[in-house]
């Protein structure tokens, strides 16, 4: 499986020892060892929100740790700043694409590092070329001078691997890359991998998806609410363990979402589209039932929601709520018949972060609070404690603001904002991202919990035990469009992969 | 909509293999073409129809009078093209423009043998120097450019004023070489404008065959991404606010020599006119797009519009509404352009599907 591979026996390339990292309150990272060997592709696995993308960003320095050393080849690393880390050979293929949309393929790959021709001015046709061989390489054909605007998520995944390949890196980190690629562009995207190893390079691999892991990967580094858990050869390793080793508790018991008898359907959804977006999405959701739209990150859940919402338009489609038309691109009338919508971003879309916690919890009923138009400290106040109280929220006073609190009781306002309203229909996206374990399993009894009080809940989760744990069906969505809805007993990790990849839907 | 389930063995077989061996125009620079095209000829057939009805028009004395008059606005332009591509604005050039047109004046009435060149540089340094107050605000107080500019908008027209005292300085206490460089010309053409043409050509050439450059169109495309690319987006910008500041010194400067008669209250409401002039010229004002070339073709239509419109002596109400609609047309023709780009793009994409 690893061929002769030189691994653990050499001294390691980059050693990061007890390294701690910390945003305000929240502790990301408490005291992580990682030592990645030449020649040796690395995996680092773990939960949302148990740090790896906080290690990512020290590597690629553009967070500072707050303890702990590094070091590369032995001699002590201290990075400043991305530029530091590129030019100690760090490359990184982050999560999230990070391109210029306005400029060209080739100047995305090769900013600040263009090819010069005579006066230090950039070779455009140089640039172009190389960008062309790079693309070659991965097997790809993508036109180096169009803009970066337009792109889909895979072929901008590729110009991100193809930056990171552009110059000889020594460590190569790889942040969830495969999440958007197909099966064709994974192995090419490996065969790099492996090549760089053999040549000497170190590789970091992030990923979810296990085959993954144990294909490409001769070490697994286990990491759990930023701690370090373990560091140890593949061949020692089995998923099962793995995933114990992750959730550091049963996985059986993790999302306790208790049957409700079925009511009425509240929220139906027919032919949805939007050019471009998501198209002929038809669903529907009854009172007492969790439905979750599953899916990659880009395959339009999250624009679904929010066109059901009002927020967006639709250009063709129906919604329904409790059987009555829901005109398109009004929150507001969306609100007056029910419906509630928790967003994805929390700080942009769903909190005022300067505003205190009551005005917050508050906000989206400061019309039924108010008097002759003015808004009433006392039944804000009043509203605001019981919802706050029923959610737990952990905050020193009412007045203070939401921006003091951690992430996990910043959710539990932006809930309380919304349950304030009494909705019959609650859209929720994410809604445990970033939060801690503890909080998140509160989160997940409070969802069961109004399930069973009659709502109808439509969860948007990029987290699959959290799908497979609390949905009664689950939707799977793919580049825009309904492609498999699987009833409780169906779902699992296989079958919602499958589709949400695409191989299911072609087939 | 993407290629994912296809797959790259697929793409490969489906799209046309692009023609590798020619030198290409990217999509980019054809649209950054087009745009500027547009301007040429919208000023064309403002030319025209000025010239149809009245063809003293394109005389040559009232041609010189056009470029002289558009010299200073271009200059402006160009500077602002650099602040704006970083997704920042600079409000204060007007007040910088002041300051440094009466700082030239004081410096002739107490050293009245100080050669031009001098002058010029003495100028530049000044208006360099407000960049510098203007960038490093920015860098520290972590506030979005429009706030801190509209605050030094007014304090450097604030000193401006506290240093003129109500007083005006008049040509003749300007030295006459000084005073020709303001209307002198070179086979019929300006000088003031032969030096808007060097800054044009300078600055568009920097913006797109430099690494710095590209680097500014990055921090206003994606300012996020700049930073993990490694681009010290923080010094890049002070630099811009410094090089606007150098470029609105140099404005500064001609403006005292071409006008001669200078108070505090010279180049007040500029800085809007300059915005203007850069937005009708294709930058795009959320930063990422646009050219120095765009920018100061948007500064001489609107310069020209100006002039055209006193010749067919229509009422100076129009003239703003005029230039209101322009700015309107261009922003809706960009708006037409980014679409039919991204219908284009998307097109693109769907052959593998």
């Amino acid at each position: 499986m690893s061929p002769g591979a030189p691994g653990a026996d050499s001294a390691p390339l980059l050693v990061l020892d007890g390294v701690t990292k910390s945003f305000g309150a929240v502790a990301a990272l408490r005291g992580v060892h990682l030592a990645l060997h030449p020649g040796e592709a690395h995996a680092l696995v773990g939960e949302n929100g148990a740090g790896k993308s906080t290690l990512v960003k020290i590597l690629a320095g553009a967070h500072a740790p707050d303890t702990g050393r590094m070091t590369l080849d032995g001699r002590p690393l201290q990075l400043r700043g991305p530029a530091d880390a590129r030019d100690a050979g760090i490359a990184v293929i982050y999560q999230e694409p990070t391109l210029f949309p306005d400029l060209s393929v080739a100047e995305n790959i090769f900013m600040g590092r263009q090819p010069l021709r005579g006066l230090r001015r950039i070779d455009t046709r140089a640039m172009n070329r190389d960008a062309e061989r790079l693309f070659d390489r991965l097997g790809v054909r993508i036109d180096p001078a169009r803009p970066a605007r337009g792109l889909s998520i895979a072929d901008q995944q590729l110009v991100e691997i193809a930056k990171a390949i552009s110059f000889d890196a020594r460590v190569l980190i790889m942040d969830e890359p495969t999440a958007a690629l197909s099966g064709v562009e994974v192995d090419r995207l490996f065969g790099v991998a492996r090549s760089l190893c053999e040549r000497g390079a170190a590789v970091l691999f992030i990923s979810h998806r296990f085959d993954e892991v144990f294909d490409l990967c001769q070490r697994i580094t286990v990491l759990r609410d930023g701690a370090w858990v373990s560091s140890d050869p593949t061949t020692d390793l089995t998923v099962d363990e793995v995933v114990r080793r992750m959730v550091g508790r049963d996985v059986a018991s993790l999302y306790p979402k208790q049957d409700a008898a079925l009511r009425d359907t509240l929220l139906e959804v027919r032919g949805l589209s939007r050019a471009g977006v998501f198209s002929d999405v038809s669903f529907s959701v009854r009172g007492g039932e969790i439905v979750a739209l599953a899916g990659l990150v880009g395959a339009g859940r999250s624009e679904v929601a929010r066109a059901v919402f009002g927020v967006d338009r639709y250009d063709a489609g129906q919604v329904r709520v409790a059987g009555r038309i829901l005109p398109p691109g009004s929150p507001r009338k969306a609100i007056a018949a029910g419906v509630a919508l928790v967003p994805e971003d929390r700080r942009q879309q769903g909190l005022v972060m300067e505003l205190s916690v009551e005005r917050n919890a508050t906000l989206a009923r400061r019309r039924a609070l108010s008097r002759l138009g003015l808004l009433l400290g006392g039944t804000e106040r009043a509203e605001a404690r019981q919802w706050t109280r029923r959610l737990q929220v952990k905050t020193s006073r009412l007045a203070a603001p939401v921006a003091t609190l951690s992430g996990g009781n910043q959710q539990k306002v932006v809930l309380a904002k919304w349950l304030a309203t009494a909705p019959r229909i609650l859209i929720i996206d994410e809604p445990t991202r970033g939060i801690d374990v503890g909080t998140k399993a509160e989160v997940h009894r409070l969802l069961s919990e109004l399930a069973g009080e009659g709502l109808a809940i439509l969860m948007i989760s990029s987290e699959l035990p959290e799908v497979l744990g609390m949905a009664d069906r689950v939707l799977v969505m793919h580049e825009g469009r309904l492609v498999r809805e699987l009833p409780r007993a169906e779902a699992d990790e296989t079958s919602v992969m499958f589709a949400a990849t695409g191989q299911g839907a072609t087939a | 909509m993407s290629l994912t389930d296809t797959g790259a063995a697929e793409r490969v077989a489906d799209n046309p293999p692009p023609d590798a061996g020619r030198p290409r125009r990217g999509l980019t620079e054809r649209l950054l073409a087009v745009r500027e095209l547009s301007l040429l000829i919208a000023l064309a057939a403002l030319v025209l129809v000025t010239t149809l009805r009245n063809d003293r028009f394109l005389s040559g004395q009232s041609i010189k009078d056009l470029l002289l008059g558009c010299a200073i606005l271009v200059i402006l332009a160009v500077g602002q093209t650099l602040v704006i591509v970083t997704r920042n604005v600079d409000l204060s050039v007007g007040s910088i423009l002041g300051l440094v047109a009466f700082a030239t004046g004081e410096l002739f009435l107490a050293a009245p043998g100080t050669p031009w060149p001098v002058a010029l540089l003495v100028g530049v340094a000044l208006g360099a120097l407000c960049g510098v107050v203007n960038g490093g605000l920015i860098a520290v107080a972590r506030v979005p450019a429009l706030v801190i500019t509209l605050g030094t908008l007014y304090a450097f027209r604030g000193v401006d004023y506290y240093w003129a005292a109500g007083r005006q300085i008049n040509a003749a206490d300007m030295p006459r070489s000084f005073l020709r460089l303001g209307n002198q010309t070179v086979l019929g053409v300006p000088v003031l404008f032969l030096v808007a043409l060097v800054v044009v050509a300078v600055a568009g050439y920097y913006l797109r065959s430099y690494r710095s450059g590209r680097e500014l169109y990055a921090i206003g495309s994606e300012p996020a991404a700049a930073r993990l690319s490694g681009i010290p987006v923080g010094r890049r910008v002070f630099a811009v606010f410094v090089a606007n500041g150098a470029l609105a010194g140099l404005a500064g400067v001609l403006y005292a020599a071409r006008f001669g008669t200078l108070d505090a209250a010279a180049g007040s409401g500029l800085e809007l006119q300059v915005v203007a002039a850069a937005v009708v010229g294709g930058v795009a004002i959320f930063g990422g797009s646009g050219s120095a070339y765009g920018a100061a073709l948007g500064a001489v239509l609107l310069t020209t519009i100006g002039s055209s419109l006193a010749v067919l002596r229509i009422d100076p109400f129009w003239q703003q509404a005029v230039v209101g609609a322009l700015i309107l047309a261009a922003i809706g023709l960009d708006r037409l352009l980014a679409l039919r780009v991204a219908a284009r793009l998307r097109g693109r994409s769907a052959h593998g599907a």
